[in-house]
């Protein structure tokens, strides 16, 4: 049996969500320009979670889109060809402040590869990274502009999470060791 | 599910799964197609090889155009202007190819196994773009990645093909693909055309046009193949248009939500009334803009295929 922690539970991801909205809110002045684009999966289910949070600060709808990297991503070459899932961005990027949101920040190649892939759509006036778990590892020059926990971790454990678009009480981020 | 298959051959060789990783795959794809920028840097340097020694328009543009759209380099290799012409073999031609290291090898040839035969002796990987009357996978995938579009399953749908069974390789990749997706199919045309001997496939064969379209959900139509056929298997093409053409007397007795399809090219007035290939019952058009995204996901998918070393290709 793997050894396993909670990290974090429903309680403690539904918290770290509001704070990290606060702090959005708090860094973007013009709340008219800020949309979300989750990264699947998971950064899709946490981007509606934190657009519903933001839109009750700031009164108004907050736009969400997802986005997905596989075609995107630099590894194409060295592995099976990842999942690809639907993208959605129903609205224009350019001129936007995108905030990308993903549960697990690690390697940072998948925020380089979503930020490839997002200039497909158009030129957004500055992009942001908001992650629920940096576990640190960075390959690349990336860091993450809103951090819901950061997990110091071995590269020889796996961090996975349960979310649900609609908070639930079953969510939950563990550490497991291989 | 992960796609592990080094080339794409064939559908029997598919498991249903695969099949549904590869239309899953294609639903990306084409949202990529509908975007300003239409392009994703999948393939970046990667070259592809369109050896179509069989004549071709509208598959070879397709894979032309997926090749593009994934950044890859694509070179178009016809057989009017190759040096089959001055007697080099299948084999040599192949490995001329890949010699200037082809990644991709895209293949369409009259004769049945001819890419199997590409897969054997090259390590590019290999596509079939159709070989004699054995099989076109990316057909039957567009097909299906058309009802899903559609009809939301393919599960339990009646799908009838109607029309020349016996030398068509989209006939068989279709019932391939369709049966292992768990739908009913039922083929249909003059008896020449369409022998008994296909209900080993698990498929149901009638030659009575009517009774094969009432309960169709699909009816999928196939043109004639006069270059693979003997000019003996049926007495003439008025009188085919007349028994088995779909016109507006029998669709009217069809399902009101029956998709018509067709892998094209149409021979209007032959197997379909012009008015109905033109319906909002049609679906032929869509299928051409969900071949282009099928292929794509086929050539992303076998991409990141590797084969284990001690495993038999594909």
């Amino acid at each position: 049996m793997p050894d396993t922690t909670v990290i974090l539970d429903a309680t403690a991801i539904q918290r770290a969500l509001t704070r990290i909205a606060h702090e959005i809110a708090e860094r973007n002045e013009h709340s008219a320009e800020v949309a979300l684009v989750g990264i699947p999966v998971g950064g899709d289910h946490l981007a509606a979670r934190l657009a519903k949070i933001l839109s009750g600060i700031w009164n108004h709808a907050v736009p969400v889109g997802i986005l997905d990297t596989a075609m995107h991503r630099d590894d194409l070459d060295h592995r099976v060809a990842p999942t690809v899932h639907p993208t959605d961005i129903p609205f224009d990027v350019t001129g936007k402040t995108v905030v990308l949101v993903d549960d697990v920040l690690f390697s940072g190649r998948t925020t380089r590869a979503a930020m490839d892939a997002l200039n497909d759509f158009g030129r957004p006036k500055k992009i942001q990274l908001a992650v629920l778990i940096d576990r640190g590892h960075r390959e690349l020059p990336i860091k993450a502009d809103f951090i819901g926990k950061n997990v110091p971790t071995s590269l020889d454990e796996k961090i996975s999470l349960l979310l649900t678009e609609a908070s639930a009480a079953a969510d939950e981020v563990i550490l497991k060791k291989r | 599910m992960a796609w592990t298959k080094k080339h794409l051959l064939d559908i029997e060789s598919l498991t249903a799964e695969e099949i549904i990783t590869v239309l899953d795959t294609a639903r990306g794809f084409k949202a990529v197609g509908e975007r300003a920028i239409k392009k994703v840097p999948a393939l970046r340097g990667k070259t592809v090889v369109n050896l179509f020694v069989e004549p071709s328009t509208r598959t070879r543009i397709s894979f032309e155009l997926a090749a593009q759209r994934l950044s890859a380099d694509i070179v178009n290799f016809s057989a009017e202007a190759s040096s089959f012409k001055k007697g080099e073999t299948l084999k040599d031609t192949a490995l001329n190819l890949q010699a200037l290291n082809a990644d991709f090898i895209i293949i369409r040839h009259s004769a049945s196994g001819a890419p199997h035969f590409l897969s054997r002796v090259l390590d590019a990987h290999v596509i079939n773009a159709g070989d004699g009357a054995h099989a076109h996978p990316t057909q039957a995938l567009l097909d299906c990645f058309t009802i899903r579009e559609r009809k939301g399953r393919i599960a339990g749908l009646n799908v009838t093909i109607l029309g020349d069974i016996l030398y068509s390789r989209v006939a068989r990749s279709d019932i391939w693909a369709l049966t292992k997706l768990g739908a009913k199919v039922t083929l249909c045309g003059p008896s020449t055309l369409v022998p008994k001997s296909f209900e080993q496939m698990g498929c149901r064969v009638t030659h009575d046009v009517d009774e094969a379209i009432r309960d169709a959900d699909i009816i999928n139509l196939l043109r004639i193949q006069h270059e693979r056929q003997r000019k003996t298997m049926f007495p003439s093409i008025g009188e085919y248009t007349q028994l088995f053409g779909l016109n507006k007397a029998r669709l009217a007795k069809t399902k009101p939500d029956a998709l018509i399809m067709h892998p094209g090219p149409i021979n209007r007035g032959v197997e379909i009334d012009s008015e109905i290939a033109d319906s909002g019952r049609s679906v032929i058009l869509q299928q051409v803009t969900n071949g282009l995204a099928v292929r794509m996901a086929v050539l992303f998918l076998v991409n990141g295929g590797k084969v284990p070393a001690d495993a038999a290709v594909n």
